[in-house]
């Protein structure tokens, strides 16, 4: 995606998009001091109650303090995510160099292997692999690693094989470096330095994912604060109190957006060939 | 043309051999047991004789490989068991709801193309104008809204304060609206995006460069020589949407109590109804590999040079 040719459209999407990022980091990092009250403290007597001096954002249904919740569920969204991402690479980057540093027949076995992931719908497989692990956000966590490793592992694996016969690799095969110390220490980290940049555009994509299964019910168990939880808790009263929807979706939109903005100007430069005509 | 499609139903049969092998060991993983999922199910308090009774009566205490062949040859006759909850053959229940699932797939399909077609093109021939800076706007935000959250706001703004559509369920036309917008933003705002580059790669080529010294209408340049040519990756990557949008799917049939498959899957999930599960996901998968076999297909048709894979020069 091309098109934010001049600069000052580029200042003003990194303008919007970094301190947003900053502004959930710190959210999610600072989540138990910035809450204003406990997101699990139910008080039936307060329940979806407008904005007061008391509750910013109004309560919920169980009584519970809306912005406090929003709050906690940041750092939700954000850990799972950050997790998620760490998974997939160490998965992709484990499959991926070994398929493209040795070659030959285990090669061909791993992308083939690859190739089978690939056939099912993501989302799909997710669903059904939290339906046999059980909710909980360690299993989403989990089921979204392992629908989403093969991509990487296949863009590892070009990326690993366009960097095998450098100069540096041959001298370090040639100084006696054996096979994993050569992966480990000259073909891994310059690979996961370029991922890194990628992974950044997918982490907008999974987290869309991780509150798609939440509001499903199939994600992060309700009481955990998170913003698909909270939508699916909200559904009930969307006739007479819809903000209590509008809130956590804004704030799944604004986390993503953020995300996604900085992915699509790295790409950008990145990739030359996504540049459109240049 | 023919051969090349036999070749690719050729490949797919080891593939689809492998993932039925993936989604039978896949339910063994974890400590779930089926017998006591089944004896829940049936209300049946789990003792030690009843749940030896449930292995031997689904078969659970036989070796896994046998298990497996035998799951294999009664799903080749599209036999997936009988679900835990209602006792009935899986497959019909989930047949039952599949349409009005390709119903709505097909709907958002068509607004995918029928208004990212136009919009790519205009932004393509205008680029770095408004039309390509409205639809660059519009691409980050749709690629950002969560589908089910979308569907939220229009039934409050729709149906609860215009009253212009119905909130729920599927019935009239005007039914499946909102659930077909929601489900089709974002491969919608992709495809745009995609249309848009593409389009502009094409422009640069030589044969539009050759069209062009020939004094082609300009309109016939674009229509023939740039779309056609600019299409190839948009039905590639469509196909690759279609995934996207059956699990899309399966939570925007949530938000409108829209009555599909995947509607049907999430309380299968609830259940534990491992048949169900199973078979779920194994036909989305097909469905998904058909749509690309599809789609290879039709790529091969608009560019002649993929018919004949790597050997031929390009």
């Amino acid at each position: 995606m091309s098109g934010a040719s001049t600069s000052w459209t580029r200042k003003l999407l990194w303008g919007f998009s970094l301190p947003l990022i900053g502004m959930f980091l710190i959210a999610s990092l600072l989540a138990p001091v910035i809450a204003p009250c406990d997101p699990h403290e139910i008080d039936l007597a307060i329940k979806l109650q407008g904005p007061s001096g008391a509750h910013w954002l109004g309560t919920d249904h169980l009584g519970r303090d809306v912005l406090s919740r929003l709050i906690w569920g940041a750092r939700t969204s954000l850990g799972s995510v950050v997790l998620i991402v760490t998974l997939v690479m160490l998965m992709g980057l484990a499959v991926g160099c070994a398929a493209g540093y040795l070659g030959g027949k285990i090669d061909s076995l791993l992308m083939r292997f690859c190739e089978v992931f690939l056939t099912f719908p993501t989302f799909i497989l997710a669903m059904f692999l939290i339906g046999v692990l059980g909710t909980g956000l360690v299993n989403v966590i989990l089921a979204i690693a392992l629908t989403h490793w093969a991509w990487y592992a296949r863009i590892i694996r070009s990326l690993v094989l366009t960097l095998k016969n450098r100069e540096y690799i041959l001298a370090a095969r040639v100084a006696g470096a054996g096979r994993l110390a050569v992966v480990l220490r000259h073909l891994a980290p310059p690979v996961a330095a370029q991922l890194v940049i990628l992974a950044t555009l997918d982490l907008g994509h999974m987290m869309l994912h991780v509150s798609g299964l939440s509001f499903l019910g199939l994600g992060v168990r309700p009481p955990t604060p998170e913003w698909g939880v909270m939508i699916q808790d909200a559904q009930p009263y969307i006739w007479t109190h819809p903000e209590l929807i509008l809130f956590p979706g804004l704030m799944i939109f604004l986390m993503v957006l953020a995300f996604n903005v900085p992915g699509d100007l790295l790409r950008d430069r990145l990739d030359p060939s996504a540049r459109g005509e240049g | 043309m023919i051969r090349f499609i036999l070749n690719r139903l050729l490949l797919l049969i080891p593939l689809l051999l492998v993932v039925s092998v993936l989604v039978f060991l896949l339910l063994r993983l974890g400590e779930n047991d089926p017998a006591m999922s089944y004896l829940r199910l049936s209300r049946i308090p789990p003792s030690e004789q009843a749940l030896a009774e449930v292995r031997e009566q689904l078969g659970l205490n036989r070796p896994l490989v046998v298990q497996y062949f035998d799951w294999l040859g009664r799903a080749l006759r599209m036999d997936f068991g009988l679900s835990y909850v209602t006792g009935a053959p899986v497959l019909d229940r989930l047949l039952y709801y599949l349409p009005n699932t390709l119903y709505l797939a097909g709907v958002s399909m068509l607004i995918t193309l029928g208004l990212g077609l136009p919009l790519g093109v205009w932004s393509a021939l205008r680029k770095d104008r408004w039309p390509d800076h409205f639809s660059r706007g519009l691409a980050f935000i749709g690629v950002s809204t969560p589908s089910f959250w979308l569907g939220f706001m229009l039934v409050f703004l729709f149906s609860i304060k215009l009253g212009w559509l119905p909130p729920l369920g599927m019935g009239s036309p005007l039914h499946v609206i909102m659930p077909a917008f929601s489900l089709s933003l974002m491969s919608l705002c992709i495809n745009t995006r995609l249309i848009r580059t593409s389009m502009l790669e094409q422009m640069n080529a030589r044969s539009v460069l050759y069209a062009r010294i020939r004094g082609v209408l300009e309109k016939w340049v674009i229509g023939r020589h740039v779309l056609r040519n600019s299409l190839i990756p948009v039905v590639t990557a469509i196909g690759m949407h279609m995934g996207e949008l059956l699990g899309g799917a399966v939570v925007v049939e949530n938000v409108f109590a829209w009555p599909g498959v995947g509607r049907y899957a999430v309380s299968a999930i609830y259940n534990r109804d491992f048949p169900v599960m199973q078979c779920f996901l194994l036909m989305m998968t097909a469905l998904f590999v058909v749509s690309n076999l599809l789609v290879d297909v039709l790529c091969a048709w608009l560019d002649p040079r993929l018919r004949y894979g790597k050997g031929a020069e390009l």
